[in-house]
């Protein structure tokens, strides 16, 4: 994209003077400027190519008008462009006739029918009939490229997108063209499929139908489709998309060019997830637990039950004897209103949406913060999460493209390689649970030491100079490298780059889909919506509330832990599995027995809701609308589509409902009035007006909080900060989310694109320009913003977790573990998307070459592998980018999980191999 | 008549064995080199400059100019052409196999002028003979020490390297070639950039050469530039090689000197081409590869220089090849051949080239085979236009262009030309429904 | 059919250490292994990819552009028909007909003895002996029907063996020089 901030150049086009940007091709200024010039394989996302020549238009040079491609002409000042000229309409004419020479025509029974720019090009700029009459290419139909994507030669027109996609993109080549001239065509190299995170995206910017994707095929055609925009929650990254249904059936959905966010792209689970809501298991009716049997109730039964249960605990035990786990599948509006039951109504702060594979609130909320843009855009990126290939992957593409396109040095503190490690300039891979240690190290002067937690002197070295070449710009993608150590060290490391690293700035990677959100609304032990800390907050929010716990709570694994002991008796799992997904499956399940009274708000049943007393439906994506936060902290819109299947309710007027008879009234008609009161109070939303988030200029969202600019204006008539006038003037206040349904969106003029390019709103531009206002603090006999009386609270700081324990000793047979997610999982997204169920790959351990030596391993070799918790047979590869003494498992697969292995109650956990 | 002067590129060939070190050594062989080695790149460059040395792949180019095109930015790139796979040219063939240090000599030098330390001899694939020469040329080259490290004491130390084409045409063209060179399918690059002298082989400014043009370096370096210009014409200056191809007595390449000699010199000189064959009537020749426009026998006196045969003919002499045709030859088929030949070169990427040669192609077919509709003439005049708009007859020079690389516009001429000039053959092909030629 | 021997292995890291960017050669690594197999194997491909760390499939991809590189087995000798225009004048489509009932096999295919593929080539820039052929790109010159009957005749006999070389092998002269000094070079990928 144009830098906007530079100077201008001026052409015209067809006449109309345009103002365009150095660098800028004559195609995209044209567009900006409402000149739509025909295209195949131009995408604005991707290196030109300039092979289909359908942009062929007249450029005056030296010796007058020539037809030249605007895909690739740069603007130069002064150029004239003629779009309308005769030999423009010749050319396009001639191409479209020869376009179509080899093209099979067999558009009835083709998916993109009705959508297909080949189509739709054809009759505004084509030829009335073909003067063919010769035999055309033939390739045997649609062959699979994987089992995800199709492949329709015949109907290829070589304009190079997917492939280019694969591989400047995607970074994975697993696609090519094949052949020369008119016979190339797109393939794999021989039985190796297109097994790409991102293949579906291949089959949204391809301009005719020749890649379609399994879950879509011969399911819907474009003209039966509605569409809403929305943001996707598979992960954290928050991904624009549309959602797009067929008779109340979610059939596909398609990315949305966001700017600050993900350039248009999906990754597959997130496409193909869509499924799962489909799902003909979910949950539909309230389950109330019989006679030991799961057995359908009313919403009047089942609803009675559970606030009967929590309130014999609370009567019992006190408030303390509940425990909420879960929320960060839910909508910022339900999350707040479940806060608003745990932490008001019910009193308890043992909430925890993180279920122990996280990292504390106050790390997450309380650091400076960096956006999307700013990390790629950073002097240099340090990156201590998880495979962000694995867990974010849009977020993996921005990253691995501001590397490879812009040069941005990253740096990885990771206990093992993952999918950014290639574009790495320096690897720091520590030993599990010394995270703190090399960051020690790394921000420290002098010569380092020979070998620091694992990590040598030399890449210390390399990692120091690529830091201080940064000169103050760094920012650190913090999120939880291994779920398999506790994450203290992390924590603590992330304290010393705060302290330690000049200017550093965050950018949190945790994964769930809303987390963030989750989070920002107070689902967390010792925060209170907002980003306050419970003491903090103590005042600001018991006015607002009334009353609030007393005491900080516990985290997922001190619930698990007093359940499991006996000294926590009911449990609310918010569309949350601890059996399956909390880092240690043995604790969790013992958790989950002792718990006396469970009761679970899902979509589906999971091997933990199954063993709740009272089970309650919930409305999932596209079947509620709400708003959702990103990793960025950026609130953006959530569209429905469709309705919930039976009676499902969305979360919030779950919460809503079973407050009212366990005694309390949160007071909410609808989301609308929730996300006013989120506003209203929540310090880090303040200002983040519904008519703000339903402007045009926040397509990209709202990053939290508003910038100190921003914020110093107040919204008219309020007193409270917010947007400037003249935003809130293009918007009709339609009322939180449910908002006008967008232009449908066409493939090739890649959705969104406009909103982008017209500068969506971004954390630190919101207001175009601001004639009035005045900080709230100053203004006088306005309406006060929040509780009167109480000082807003200042936002959470991260002080740095309690020092850590100190690890056990490494005995020398023993491996440390280390486990992360893989994309493709048993968790319900996947699972319940038959396109993606068959997709998790086999459990594999991997370890150092050297350390499978000395156990006379090699790769393919079976192995039993111990803990203290369990053991369990597996097949071992060997991997260099596994450090010795360390042995990574993927968390999350079917049968030999580290789930299983990983001790919670330890710093680390370390594994035994015994061959067998 | 054909002037008489001395040759120059092909001045070995006749030699026994010239492709080996002694050979070359005995003949003088890397003297120039060593002189140029004494002089500053500046006046290297400067003498071939004012020897105003056209490139001899194709679009001649003048060397000296793109050598002071380049780039100001380290490193630099020099790469020589030796892809010759135009149909009918067959001289950059022989300088490879006959005389390999000359060219190797010139690549010293050039890479000397232009600051190169790295230089590639790009050689067609299928030239197996040629490339064992050229890399034992290169060899033997190292053993004497004129590659390498500080070459005759100079301080100047370059590397070269032989490197193989895999059969296909279109890695002739420069940037397809430097593609190529750099481990891709050889898809000629978008332009701009619209030289390799700004972006070149792996981003570096870089000098594209032919073989032949290479190989008039260390003559020039040895008799000054001035006196290459002292031969031909002030507009065509220096000696060429011609491949006179087709229905001629003595087919073969020929050194000859530019502007002063003419086509039907080069046809019917006994020395040279040698006149038809079997005194059979010209009927038309191909002045300059697949690629350009045809000419009847009333331009058989354009002289050869190239500015002429442009300006004046509306065609070009490009590669360097003549083809003959006689009053034997079919005209629809010898131009639906050459058509063929583009289709099957098409690299694919342009959809005019790409999909616009098959279509001609199948469409010639049948006419030749007498399948043809009378609309198929019009048809295939429009069809050429949409691969070249503005493509006429009599034809200009140069064809519109507006695919990636000058291929899309080659299809069009044999069809022009021949439909051009042979618009009754075709007739009769599509009236009667077969070749009258049998 | 197999992945490249130990000694063609270190012959490609000798030819990577030539380039300043190892995928350059690609394609003198690819005329390599067909000149151990006769043709391109999936296994070879696979192994030069590895060896330049590309995926298979760019290297597939860029294969198969190549007119001489073959994915499909071919025989021991390739036998390469020009019927361009300088040949076609002089009876080229007439000798490769010929080719092809001596041989019994049609353009693009192979002998079922597996010592002949036959096809139809484009100019072999050896216009000046037209009509001319190639066998494993070994020129040969003004071709006659007898001609053509004559050279199939020797090199069923191994009388040619020393001047046609099985195929796949493009040159016998090998790079020596220049070598180990310029080995194992930081090489960036691509
Ligand atoms: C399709 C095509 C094929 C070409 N083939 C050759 C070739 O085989 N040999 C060659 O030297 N130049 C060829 N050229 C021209 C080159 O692009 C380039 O102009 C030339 O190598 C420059 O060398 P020169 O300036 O010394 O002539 C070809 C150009 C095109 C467009
Ligand atoms: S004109 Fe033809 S050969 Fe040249 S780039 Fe385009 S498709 Fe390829
Ligand atoms: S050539 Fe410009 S869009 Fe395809």
């Amino acid at each position: 994209m144009a830098d906007l901030a530079t100077s201008t150049v001026a052409i015209t086009v067809d006449g109309k003077q345009v103002v365009a940007y150095p660098g800028e091709m004559v195609i995209a200024a044209a567009e900006r400027a409402g000149v739509y010039i025909p295209r195949f394989c131009y995408h604005p996302r991707m290196r030109p190519v300039g092979m289909c020549r359908m942009c062929l238009v007249d450029i005056k040079g030296p010796r007058g008008f020539s037809l030249q491609p605007a895909c690739f002409i740069p603007v130069a000042e002064g150029q004239e462009v003629c779009t309308t000229s005769a030999a423009v309409r010749k050319a396009q004419d001639g191409v479209l006739e020869l376009l179509l020479v080899n093209h099979p025509l067999d558009c009835p029974v083709c998916d993109k029918g009705g959508e297909c720019p080949l189509q739709d090009q054809t009759l505004t700029y084509g030829p009335g009939e073909s003067r063919f009459v010769e035999e055309k290419r033939h390739w045997e139909k649609p062959i699979a490229l994987s089992s995800l994507v199709y492949l329709d030669r015949e109907r290829c027109i070589q304009c190079d997108r997917c492939t280019r996609f694969a591989d400047e993109v995607a970074g994975d080549p697993l696609i090519d063209f094949v052949g020369r001239g008119d016979h190339i065509e797109v393939n794999t190299f021989p039985d190796l499929p297109f097994s790409s995170y991102f293949s579906g995206n291949t089959v949204q910017i391809c301009p005719v139908g020749a890649l379609t994707a399994t879950p879509y095929r011969f399911r819907a055609r474009p003209w039966d489709l509605e569409q809403v925009e929305s943001t996707c929650t598979t992960c954290a990254v928050g991904c624009r998309m549309a959602v797009q249904s067929s008779t109340n059936q979610l059939t596909r959905y398609l990315g949305i060019d966001s700017d600050p966010v993900n350039h248009g792209w999906l990754c597959d689970k997130g496409r193909f997830a869509f499924e799962a809501v489909n799902g003909v298991e979910r949950l539909s009716r309230p389950l109330v637990r019989r006679d030991g049997e799961l057995v359908p109730a009313s919403w009047g039964q089942a609803l009675d039950a559970a606030a009967k249960g929590l309130r014999d605990v609370r009567a019992l035990h006190g408030p303390d004897g509940i425990a909420v786990l879960g929320g960060a599948r839910l909508a910022n509006e339900d999350a707040y209103a479940w806060a608003k039951l745990a932490k008001s109504v019910l009193g308890t702060d043992s909430v925890d949406a993180q279920l122990g594979d996280g990292l504390p609130a106050e790390a997450v909320l309380g650091l400076p913060r960096a956006t999307i843009d700013q990390a790629c855009s950073a002097g240099a990126v340090l990156l201590m999460g998880p495979d962000l290939k694995e867990e974010l992957p849009v977020l993996y593409l921005r990253l691995r493209a501001a590397v490879v396109d812009s040069g941005i040095p990253l740096v990885e503190l990771v206990p093992a390689s993952g999918g950014l490690s290639g574009y790495a300039a320096a690897s720091l891979n520590y030993r599990p649970g010394e995270a703190a240690a090399v960051a020690r190290a790394l921000v420290g002067a002098g010569d380092p030491a020979d070998e620091v937690a694992g990590v040598g002197a030399q890449a210390l070295r390399q990692a120091r100079r690529v830091l201080a070449d940064a000169a103050g710009d760094v920012v650190v993608i913090l999120g939880r490298p291994s779920v398999a150590d506790s994450g203290e060290s992390v924590a603590e490391a992330a304290a010393v780059l705060a302290e330690g690293v000049p200017g550093v700035r965050f950018l949190a990677a945790l994964r769930r889909g809303n987390v963030h959100g989750a989070l920002d609304m107070g689902l967390a032990p010792g925060v209170l919506p907002g980003r306050v800390g419970l003491d903090e907050g103590r005042e600001w929010w018991s006015q607002a509330w009334g009353v609030i716990p007393e005491e900080r709570g516990l985290d997922a694994a001190g619930v698990l832990t007093a359940a499991a002991e006996g000294r926590l008796h009911a449990l609310v799992l918010l569309g949350a599995d601890p059996a399956s997904d909390f880092p240690d499956a043995e604790l969790a399940r013992h958790g989950l027995a002792g718990a006396g009274f469970v009761v679970a708000v899902d979509t589906y049943l999971n091997e933990s809701s199954r063993q709740a007393d009272v089970v309650l439906p919930a409305a999932g994506y596209a079947e509620r609308p709400g708003t959702t936060t990103n990793l960025e902290g950026r609130v953006t819109r959530m569209g429905q589509k469709v309705v919930p299947p039976g009676v499902a309710w969305p979360d919030w007027m779950i919460a809503s409902e079973l407050a009212l008879r366990v005694g309390g009234d949160l007071g909410f008609e609808g989301i609308e009035a929730i996300w006013d009161e989120i506003e209203r109070y929540a310090p880090s939303h303040a200002g983040i007006t519904r008519r703000l988030l339903t402007s045009p200029l926040a397509r990209d969202g709202v990053v939290a909080p508003l910038s100190e600019e921003t914020a110093t204006h107040t919204v008219p008539g309020t007193g409270r900060p917010g947007g400037g006038p003249e935003l809130l003037e293009l918007a009709p206040d339609t009322g939180g989310a449910t908002q006008p349904v967008p232009a449908p969106i066409d493939p090739m003029s890649d959705p969104g694109i406009d909103a982008a390019e017209s500068q969506g709103i971004s954390a630190t531009e919101v207001v175009p320009e601001v004639t009035s206002g005045v900080a709230p603090e100053q203004e006088e006999g306005e309406q006060e913003p929040g509780p009167s009386g109480a000082e807003r609270p200042p936002p959470l700081r991260f002080q740095g977790a309690g020092s850590p324990r100190g690890l056990p000793k490494l005995d020398g047979y023993a491996l440390r573990l280390v486990s992360g997610h893989t994309l493709y999982d048993q968790g319900v997204g996947v699972q319940r998307s038959p396109s993606l169920a068959g997709l998790p790959p086999a459990p594999r351990l991997r370890a150092n070459p050297y350390d499978l030596d000395r156990l006379g391993l090699t790769t393919g070799d079976s192995v039993r592998v111990r803990s203290g918790h369990a053991s369990f047979v597996i097949e071992v590869v060997a991997h260099s980018g596994v450090p010795r003494g360390s042995a990574a498992l993927p968390f999350n697969l079917e049968g030999q999980s580290a789930g299983e292995l990983i001790d919670a109650s330890g710093p680390v956990t370390d594994v035994r191999l015994e061959t067998v | 008549m054909t002037t008489e002067v001395a040759p120059i590129v092909t001045r070995r060939l006749a030699a026994q064995e010239p492709w080996t070190l002694q050979s070359y050594l005995s003949d003088g062989g890397y003297g120039a080199l060593r002189k140029a080695l004494t002089m500053p790149r500046q006046e290297v460059m400067a003498e071939v400059d004012r020897a105003n040395l056209l490139g001899r792949g194709g679009a001649g180019f003048p060397a000296g100019r793109k050598w002071s095109m380049l780039r100001k930015a380290e490193p630099v790139y020099l790469v020589v052409n030796g892809d010759e796979s135009e149909p009918a040219t067959f001289k950059d063939h022989l300088l490879i196999e006959r005389d390999p240090h000359q060219i190797v000599e010139g690549t010293l030098i050039t890479a000397y002028a232009i600051g190169a330390a790295q230089a590639f001899i790009y050689v067609r694939g299928e030239f197996a003979l040629g490339l064992e020469r050229m890399i034992q040329a290169v060899e033997d080259a190292y053993g004497h020490g004129v590659i390498g490290a500080n070459i005759f004491g100079s301080g100047f130390s370059v590397d070269l390297v032989v490197h193989p084409g895999a059969g296909a045409y279109i890695c002739g063209d420069e940037t397809a070639l430097l593609e190529s060179l750099e481990g891709k399918r050889g898809f000629p690059r978008i332009k701009p950039p619209y030289y390799p002298a700004a972006i070149g082989l792996y981003g570096a400014p870089t000098v594209v050469n032919n073989v032949e043009t290479m190989s008039n370096i260390p003559w020039i370096v040895l008799n000054g530039g001035d006196a290459f210009a002292a031969l031909g014409t002030e507009t065509a200056t220096g000696t060429r090689m011609f491949a006179v191809a087709g229905r001629v007595n003595r087919p073969g390449a020929y050194e000859v000197e530019l502007g002063k000699n003419t086509f039907r010199d080069l046809v019917y000189d006994p020395k040279l081409g040698g006149g038809v064959r079997d005194g059979r009537e010209l009927k038309a020749f191909v002045p300059g590869g697949a690629s350009s426009f045809w000419f009847g026998p009333e331009r058989l006196d354009f002289s050869l220089d190239e500015s002429k045969v442009k300006g004046e003919g509306g065609s070009m002499m490009g590669s360097g090849s003549v083809i003959v045709l006689d009053d034997t030859t079919c005209a629809v088929r010898a131009a639906w051949r050459l058509v063929r030949f583009f289709h099957k070169e098409s690299c694919g990427q342009c959809t005019p080239c790409r999909e616009g040669s098959g279509w001609l192609e199948k469409i010639m077919r049948r006419i030749e085979s007498g399948h043809g509709r009378p609309q198929d003439l019009e048809l295939l005049m429009d069809v050429c236009d949409n691969i070249s708009p503005g493509v006429s007859w009599p034809s200009r020079w140069p064809p519109n262009m507006t695919t990636i690389c000058p291929l899309g516009p080659s299809i069009p001429p044999p069809v022009v030309s021949s439909l051009g000039m042979f618009r009754d053959e075709y007739l009769v092909h599509v009236k009667e429904g077969g070749c009258p030629f049998g | 059919m197999a992945r490249l021997t130990p000694e063609n292995v270190q012959r490609a890291r000798d030819t990577i250490s030539l380039y300043p960017v190892a995928r350059s050669a690609l394609i003198p690594l690819l005329h390599m292994a067909q000149e151990q197999d006769g043709w391109l194997s999936e296994e070879a491909m696979v192994h030069v990819a590895e060896l330049l760390e590309l995926t298979p499939a760019e290297v597939y991809g860029t294969a198969s552009f190549y007119d001489m590189l073959f994915t499909e087995p071919v025989g021991r000798y390739l036998v390469s028909i020009c019927t361009n225009i300088a040949c076609l004048l002089e009876g080229a489509y007439e000798l490769l007909e010929h080719a092809g009932s001596t041989l019994g096999v049609r353009p693009g295919s192979t002998t079922p003895d597996e010592l002949f593929t036959l096809e139809e080539v484009e100019c072999i820039a050896d216009c000046g002996r037209a009509p001319c052929l190639a066998v494993n790109w070994r020129f040969f010159g003004d071709v006659t029907p007898d001609g053509f009957d004559r050279l199939v005749a020797r090199l069923r006999a191994g009388e040619l063996s020393d001047e046609v070389p099985p195929h796949g092998t493009l040159s016998r002269v090998r790079r020596t020089v220049g070598l180990p000094a310029r080995a194992e070079g930081g090489r960036e990928r691509r």
